[in-house]
């Protein structure tokens, strides 16, 4: 699929950009390489405003490896090397002026395994913006952040215990807080649920719906009835390459392409 | 906002930066320090060295079998020292590798975690013991012990001085051993069970033999530390630099005649000062050569098991 | 068919050999409590009746009953403390810069190598190499400081090699996730890696203290005088430790004064002890907040 294409689709069904303004944040025939193999190949996707995206495929599909090029974690991997552009808001990001701080500071993440810092509550989510320079009304963005998080009621007597005592499902979303509370545009999520039970699974998905409406979401999963129920684009990867992208509506429903089909009628994968 | 100023938002804060890359450099230099110290020990000990051996040659240093650097008629040969320091590695490795060896034997084989629980922190407090303790616990214990059997017994004497460094390195060797023999994997002792070995058919047998580099890397380095013992052999061991066999007369090593030196009166800058740092090469030497014969032989060990 | 199966008698042999094994393993497995028992209790017959608070307030004397050891303690504690501020701060340093920065390299590769051997250098070298750097050639003379900076190299590689495996064992999750939030990789280590690894650390540290207070060799290379009858009062006096004025009553012919050695062989062990004790209440106190 080439970018152009994937530009299309997009905007024809985005409400807030306009033809004049650059996507959010767009993936430009981008390949990573971890030493000679390519891990994923000419794979173009945009993601705009208020929406969710989702990236789905079998395992070892390079899922995780393109949605860690988005906020330039990929940089920590020592062979790793990125062909192609992406893009925030029109801004090739790996040019070698930009600051991969200063990216990550705009798009968040959030981890398959929760990993809340082994300090309290309220310093998990009051550190990211305090070592950024906040200078604001500290423990009101702390609460915004986890009422924003549906994790404020629970929470609220004890932002002084430690993260680790709470729950897998809390400590999940105390992350999502921890995102939030830097006030990003994009928020990257790995397979966010597939680590917790059903009930916070749910309420994960809920989350989802809320948090559309302010923010951007790229979700990897490897759940597709997740993907189906909570995204507005999806991605399909396959062994590295992108097989196709579009509506999620018409990708579970129409897909285009046979492989698309077998994969979400569960014939492989 | 335009892509401009977008584009300048995402660049590079110079002061952070500067600030990091500072830290990185400080943090580089200190890593940097311990290449420094080692090329600065075989500086210092070449450059005496080199003075030392302008006045005595090579050949008569390394050969003589006279070693009287401060009395007349001087003679500067290193083998009574060399075979003093022999002598003691010999005798330690007799009593300290059996032991170690058995020790973790037991330990890894035989030995209840509760066992093992007691065991084990009283190796590791034996290793801690300052070696002045071990000297004095030479002197004043093992060699009137040895007199009453051996009435000949010199009061200073290799034997003593012999078996309490066995006692120093028997930790090192049960610690490094016990580890060896623990990563060898059950499934060959239970293969070996499998066709009726007894247990101790299966730890000689089966589980030595499989972790027999990890155990050399041991002895090796055991014996390297053995070497390098300064202060028991300094206080039990004795002051008199002779070629002999005898266990139970006194003798000098190597460290133990850079300790008495530096303790008496020789002016510096003259030939027998000078002895300190041909006899310290000659120490840095042999123990460079076991340490890094002693780290080959463990990483081949752990290429097999990790 | 008798070929295939062993004889009855050889069986038992085979029984009765492995038996006596495992008896032989186990009794040299405690003979190590043994030989430690026997050493404290011949110390501690012989020192204790020399151990009192005079003992501990007195200088020494050529008169054994009015020698002390009160020069040697002030004089270790001292050295214990600038060795300390030199080797902690250096040692952990380099332990970040090579767990945290450093890539694959020629230069990483050296670095390695030369803490590998220099964990195995004898004690003595490192006197000699203090004696010509630091009381030579720095002129620092038969200091305290000299002694300081001379433990301080010789302690640095254990103490690299116990802070890099406490950076180890905090898992990467946590670096990641603080780098996901825009932290640069110095705000990442100072705030989230350190302090997790931070008990490790203390321990190895005091562990590497710990020898240092117990090594005579190298003190006695740079001039650590034996017959001291003054406490240092600046670090650049000169000065005398523990195990040296062990080392020197232990030296002399005189039975009292080898029972003022062990004396000074029972302060010097309950230092060590408290040292250890010490580093055990840090290790198992960290444990317990991490469950």
């Amino acid at each position: 699929m080439i970018a152009e294409d994937a530009l299309k689709i997009a905007t024809q069904h985005s409400a807030a950009a306009t033809n004049t303004d650059p996507p959010l944040l767009q993936a430009h025939d981008v390949s990573i390489y971890y030493g000679e193999t390519a891990a994923i190949k000419d794979v173009s996707v945009v993601a705009t405003e208020r929406s969710i995206t989702a990236i789905i495929g079998p395992s070892g599909c390079g899922k995780s490896t393109l949605l860690r090029a988005f906020n330039r974690m990929n940089d920590f991997i020592p062979d790793a090397r990125l062909a192609g552009q992406i893009r925030y808001r029109g801004v090739d990001i790996y040019q070698p002026q930009v600051d991969p701080v200063e990216v990550r500071r705009r798009v968040g993440m959030v981890f398959q395994k929760p990993n809340p810092f082994p300090k309290s509550i309220f310093k998990n989510v009051s550190w990211g913006p305090v070592i950024n320079g906040f200078k604001g009304d500290v423990p009101g963005l702390v609460e915004s952040s986890l009422r924003k998080a549906a994790l404020w009621d629970e929470v609220k007597d004890r932002l002084n215990d430690s993260a680790l005592a709470l729950s897998g499902g809390q400590q999940q979303r105390l992350c999502i807080a921890r995102a939030l509370a830097l006030q990003p545009d994009v928020i990257l999520m790995d397979e966010p649920a597939s680590a917790l039970d059903p009930v916070s699974t749910a309420r994960i998905e809920d989350l989802l719906f809320e948090l559309k409406e302010r923010y951007t979401i790229v979700i990897v999963t490897h759940n597709m009835q997740q993907a189906a129920r909570v995204s507005d684009f999806t991605a399909f990867l396959d062994a590295g390459k992108l097989v196709e992208f579009g509506e999620t509506d018409q990708v579970f429903t129409r897909p285009k392409q046979k492989r698309t089909e077998d994969y979400v009628s569960g014939r492989f994968g | 906002m335009t892509q401009l100023q977008l584009d300048l938002q995402l660049r590079r804060r110079r002061t952070r930066r500067w600030q990091e890359e500072a830290i990185k450099g400080l943090l580089f230099l200190c890593a940097l320090l311990s290449i420094v110290v080692t090329v600065a020990i075989i500086a210092v000990l070449a450059r005496e060295s080199f003075t030392f051996f302008r006045s005595v040659p090579v050949w008569d240093f390394l050969f003589g079998t006279r070693w009287t650097p401060l009395l007349e008629p001087r003679s500067f040969g290193v083998l009574p020292l060399l075979s003093g320091t022999l002598m003691i590695v010999f005798g330690s490795a007799l009593i300290g590798i059996p032991i170690g060896l058995a020790s973790a034997i037991y330990l890894s084989e035989y030995a209840s975690s509760r066992v093992r629980g007691i065991v084990k922190p009283i190796l590791e407090v034996l290793a801690g013991i300052p070696t002045v303790v071990y000297g004095y616990f030479a002197l004043t214990f093992i060699t009137p012990l040895l007199r009453v059997v051996a009435p000949e017994t010199n009061i200073f004497n290799a034997a003593s001085a012999s078996i309490v460094v066995g006692i120093m390195v028997l930790p090192m060797v049960a610690s490094l051993c016990d580890d060896a023999l623990r990563a060898v994997p059950d499934s060959l002792r239970q293969g070996a069970y499998a066709v009726g070995a007894t247990q101790m058919e299966v730890a000689t047998r089966v589980v030595v033999p499989a972790a027999l580099s990890g155990v050399m890397a041991s002895f090796v380095l055991a014996l390297s530390r053995a070497v390098g013992e300064t202060m028991a052999v300094t206080i039990a061991a004795g002051a008199t630099p002779k070629l002999t066999l005898n266990p139970l007369e006194s003798i000098q090593t190597m460290t133990a005649f850079i300790v008495n030196v530096s303790l008496g009166d020789t002016p510096t800058g003259t030939v027998e000062y000078q002895t300190i740092f041909a006899v310290g090469a000659l120490l840095f030497c042999i123990t460079l050569v076991a340490n890094i014969a002693g780290y080959r032989i463990m990483r081949r060990f752990r290429e097999v098991y990790e | 068919m008798s070929g295939v199966l062993e004889s009855p008698a050889n069986l038992h042999r085979r029984r009765t050999m492995a038996r006596a094994f495992r008896t032989a393993c186990m009794l040299l497995a405690w003979l190590c409590l043994v030989l430690l028992v026997v050493l404290l209790i011949h110390a501690t017959y012989e020192g204790l009746p020399w151990l009192d608070l005079q003992f501990l307030r007195e200088f020494p004397s050529r008169f054994p009953e009015r020698a002390g050891i009160k020069s040697a303690l002030y004089g270790s504690l001292w050295l214990i403390s600038l060795t300390a501020g030199f080797s902690i701060p250096v040692g952990v340093a380099a332990a970040i810069y090579l767990e945290e920065y450093a890539r694959r390299s020629r230069i990483h590769s050296l670095i390695e190598v030369s803490i590998a051997n220099l964990a195995g250098v004898p004690s003595i070298v490192y006197g000699i190499l203090g004696l010509t750097l630091f009381v030579r050639w720095l002129a620092l003379g038969r200091s305290v400081v000299a002694g300081a900076l001379t433990m301080s190299l010789l302690i640095l590689p254990v103490i690299i090699i116990a802070s890099r495996e406490a950076l180890r064992a905090v898992p990467d999750s946590i670096r990641q996730a603080a780098s996901a939030l825009g932290a640069t990789q110095w705000q990442t280590i100072r705030h989230h890696v350190l302090p997790s690894a931070l008990s490790g650390i203390l321990t190895g540290t005091i562990l590497a203290l710990s020898r240092a207070i117990g090594e005579t060799a190298p003190l006695i290379m740079i001039g650590a005088l034996t017959y001291v009858a003054f406490v240092p009062a600046g670090p650049m006096d000169a000065f005398t430790a523990l195990p040296i004025q062990i080392f020197n009553w232990v030296s002399r012919p005189q039975q009292e004064f080898h029972q003022l050695a062990a004396a000074g062989i029972m302060v010097l062990l309950t230092v060590l002890l408290l040292m250890n004790a010490a580093a055990v209440i840090i290790r198992h106190r960290s444990q317990r907040n991490r469950l």
